[in-house]
């Protein structure tokens, strides 16, 4: 199988000449999750950044490398569309808090001046809340405010906005760390379904959760992607040392 | 969907149009000042000297004769010199304490409804006209007395210094971290002392600036002191005499063909007091951050 | 003991304010009300014409309070563009940056400068321009004291939207540019409705400014007591009249003044009152 997306070499920086993170080489294969590991500063938020661009945000931010989407390297396409194609979730839920339910699911859209009929976005909101189980919770209360719900609610309504793009990657920062132990679960049960369609890249600080959730895992250690490999092999039988003693709580 | 997407380029145009605009527009809107004080300094700096400063307004009449024979005007400004002094003296002395103290009692009682409703009024009072102000004092000070005078000056100035004092003591004192106050309850300590030795000196850097602050917003008000102190030709220090100040002269100089050479280097004088003011206020509060 | 005496002291102080806010209203309206017994409040208001001259003496506050409205709402209309880029520049393209506080600092500054020396910058600088631009032969008028205006209150609008703007919180932006918006997609889309409330509360407390701004005003304004006869035209705001007036004034006058002093006095309350409710509603969402 090819792998969708291919990091080569993979470097950034906040401050000259010291890499947050530092020549990462790695493959990720579609229609699988892939869960980041590492102590907090290890660079595993970085490099997620750098997927999908966000770090020319920050125009202090450098980034080297190539990171290859389908074989196009994303570092040398238009950000724009590198946002559509690739589709983030953060930490904190961040619905939009002066749209609608419904208008937060399309935001992708709007944001982009892309104009819909309205049975296209009957259609393409009813198809994404669907697909976070969230359509039979909120399909009264369309027109509330997004930040009404509660909080797991509102970040699978995060993750519905970014699928509504139909991305081919989907990225999350942490989803699940500002939730309660009963949307977190929801929220796994989801991404599970979800990869049959996407291909998902997950930073966790949450082990259990990788071993859970993930087919294969990467741990990163100061900025280096010290071992990338399929979760249960990574968990009962690390290569590297310093994965063990992270997987076992030596240090974290 | 992707076609619709190729309006990339457009709105990536827009993106970078709409940036331009806003840094044009924000150039634009910082020229009026470095052409205010290109103004005052070109045209004051040559009445800017030691006459400014020791010597009495000129009458009407010297100024005139003095422009026929080419010579400098024959004054200064003493008068409103010593006039602002006494004026926004008398007023730091009034606004000062009693400004504080609001202050603290607003940081201290702040769910109590009294307080509330004080807190509205000094945004109330905040907000209200200079010119508001000046009939005030008129109605309270200079009819009762029967005449014009400083102490008027400075009862308007006191009641606009008021509002912004008792505003930056009291969310100075709301930054400080509660456990200060509680620390120096815990070890014994009344709370005039904790509030004495403990409040007002850490939020020293804060109040302080309030206070500079609002010394340089009051410092050229002009139509409040035309209603109160009125204005006066010699250096006065009574209180309850006519007394003039550098704004109140600079309107005279503008209303004057004969003193008009004046009204530069008295507005430069002004200005370099309020910005020399705002400066210390501002190192101020950079050096004793909370 | 000391700190019951000691806290007492406060109480007191506080009640001062009280007392100086009821002492306001009452000397206002006790001064005011030879004029509103001899024309009545609504006849006072609705009134255009203001003659001083002894034997056909009339006093209305018509013309003020249109001049007044005209003025400001003109200046603000005229700091908008300004201000909000200004807020744009410090709070979301440049926050944080060297520029950004550089610029800041120089807005402050055009706040600490006195309103007389704007009035004579204004009378000076601005007007030979305004004659130029053939508005009309004096150049004094609503013209000249609303662009004067416009740039006073310029500070006061920018540094609060600049304080919301830059309140936006930082993920929902980032939410949005995950979606592929563009920087001026994100601030129409997201900033300025996320900031609305505070900004508009910011304008309204900017005017509230240029409805009681005298002394620049008074000095370029053409200090005529008739109704505007538009932009062109000459007038006098409610502050300029009584800077204006006030000096030579007494009796029947005298009372007029105080009124329109009054009357300046709830439109500023009132202003102030309605940016405090829109700021409170923005803290509740």
């Amino acid at each position: 199988m090819k792998p969708i997306l291919e990091l080569k070499n993979l470097s950034v920086s906040y401050t000259p000449g010291k890499n947050a993170v530092d020549d990462v080489t790695t493959d990720i294969y579609p229609n699988t999750i892939t869960a980041i590991m590492g102590p907090s500063g290890c660079g595993k938020s970085t490099l997620l950044r750098a997927i999908n661009r966000m770090h020319d945000l920050y125009p202090h931010i450098r980034t080297t490398g190539e990171i290859l989407l389908k074989g196009k390297n994303v570092l040398e396409m238009d950000a724009m569309k590198v946002r559509r194609l690739v589709g983030m979730v953060f930490q904190q839920p961040n619905p939009f808090p002066t749209m609608s339910i419904y208008d937060n699911v399309l935001a992708g859209y709007s944001l982009n001046g892309i104009r819909l009929k309205r049975r296209e976005k009957d259609e393409i909101v009813e198809q994404s809340l669907k697909s976070v189980a969230l359509w039979d919770e909120v399909k009264d209360v369309m027109s509330k405010r997004g930040s009404f719900l509660s909080g797991g609610q509102q970040q699978r309504l995060c993750i519905a906005r970014t699928l509504a793009m139909r991305p081919e990657v989907l990225l999350m920062d942490e989803p699940t760390s500002a939730l309660d132990p009963i949307s977190t679960n929801k929220i796994e049960e989801l991404l599970l379904e979800l990869k049959k369609q996407f291909t998902i890249i997950v930073v966790t600080h949450n082990m259990s959760q990788a071993a859970r959730i993930s087919d294969n895992s990467m741990f990163m250690y100061l900025g280096e992607l010290i071992e990338h490999g399929n979760t249960t092999q990574m968990f009962t039988k690390p290569k590297n040392k310093r994965t063990e003693e992270y997987l076992t709580g030596v240090f974290g | 969907m992707m076609e619709q997407v190729s309006s990339t380029r457009v709105r990536k145009g827009k993106d970078k149009i709409a940036l331009w605009l806003v840094c044009i527009f924000s150039f634009i809107a910082m020229i009026p000042l470095f052409l205010i004080l290109w103004d005052v300094v070109s045209k004051g700096y040559k009445n800017f000297n030691l006459r400014l400063f020791t010597e009495v307004t000129p009458s009407s009449m010297d100024a005139l004769l003095a422009r026929v024979n080419n010579e400098p005007i024959p004054g200064g400004i003493l008068n409103g010199i010593t006039g602002t002094l006494l004026i926004v003296g008398m007023a730091i002395l009034f606004s000062v304490p009693l400004g504080l103290s609001i202050g603290i009692y607003l940081a201290d009682n702040q769910n109590k409804r009294f307080a509330k409703v004080v807190s509205y009024l000094t945004d109330l009072l905040q907000g209200m006209p200079s010119i508001v102000i000046g009939i005030i004092a008129y109605a309270w000070v200079v009819k009762p007395l029967g005449s014009y005078s400083a102490l008027a000056g400075s009862v308007a100035l006191t009641i606009m210094m008021l509002p912004m004092i008792v505003r930056s003591t009291e969310e100075t004192l709301k930054m400080l971290p509660g456990a200060y106050k509680e620390a120096g309850l815990a070890l014994g300590s009344s709370y005039t002392n904790v509030v004495f030795k403990v409040l007002l000196p850490s939020g020293f850097g804060g109040i302080f600036t309030g206070i500079l602050l609002a010394i340089s917003r009051v410092m050229g008000e002009t139509a409040p002191l035309m209603l109160t102190a009125l204005g006066a030709s010699v250096v006065n220090w009574h209180v309850l005499e006519p007394t003039s100040a550098i704004p109140l002269l600079i309107w005279d100089f503008y209303n004057d063909p004969n003193l008009v050479d004046l009204v530069w280097s008295s507005s430069l004088l002004l200005l370099i007091v309020i910005f020399l003011l705002n400066w210390i206020a501002k190192t101020v509060a950079r050096k004793w951050k909370v | 003991m000391k700190d019951k005496l000691f806290r007492f002291v406060l109480f007191f102080a506080a009640l001062m304010i009280l007392l100086l806010s009821a002492g306001i209203i009452y000397s206002l309206v006790s001064r005011s009300l030879d004029t509103f017994n001899e024309y009545g409040v609504w006849g006072f208001i609705s009134n255009a014409e203001w003659d001083p001259r002894k034997a056909t003496e009339e006093y209305g506050a018509l013309s003020f309070i249109v001049g007044t409205l005209y003025t400001a709402f003109f200046a603000l209309l005229i700091c908008i563009p300004f201000s909000l880029s200004v807020a744009l520049f410090n709070g979301e393209y440049f926050k944080g940056t060297k520029v950004a506080s550089a610029v800041s600092s120089v807005v402050d500054l055009l706040a600490g400068i006195p309103s007389i020396v704007f009035g004579l910058w204004g009378f000076y600088s601005v007007r030979p321009i305004v004659i130029a631009l053939g508005v009309n032969a004096q150049g004094f008028g609503i013209f000249l004291s609303s662009i004067v205006l416009a740039i006073m209150i310029i500070p006061y609008a920018s540094s609060l939207s600049t304080e919301f703007i830059s309140m936006v919180p930082n993920n929902m932006k980032e939410g949005a540019y995950s979606l592929g918006a563009t920087r001026l997609e994100v601030i129409r889309r997201i900033s300025f409705p996320t900031a609305s409330s505070g900004i508009v509360a910011a304008y309204i407390l900017a005017l509230g400014r240029a409805l009681g701004e005298t002394m620049a005003v008074t000095m370029l304004i053409g200090n005529t007591d008739r109704i505007p006869s538009g932009l062109r035209g000459t007038g006098n705001t409610m502050a300029s009249v009584i800077a204006n007036q006030f000096g030579e004034a007494d009796g029947l006058k005298l009372s007029s003044l105080i009124a329109i002093g009054l009357i300046l006095f709830i439109i500023t309350a009132i202003i102030n009152l309605i940016a405090k409710m829109v700021m409170k509603r923005l803290s509740k969402v």
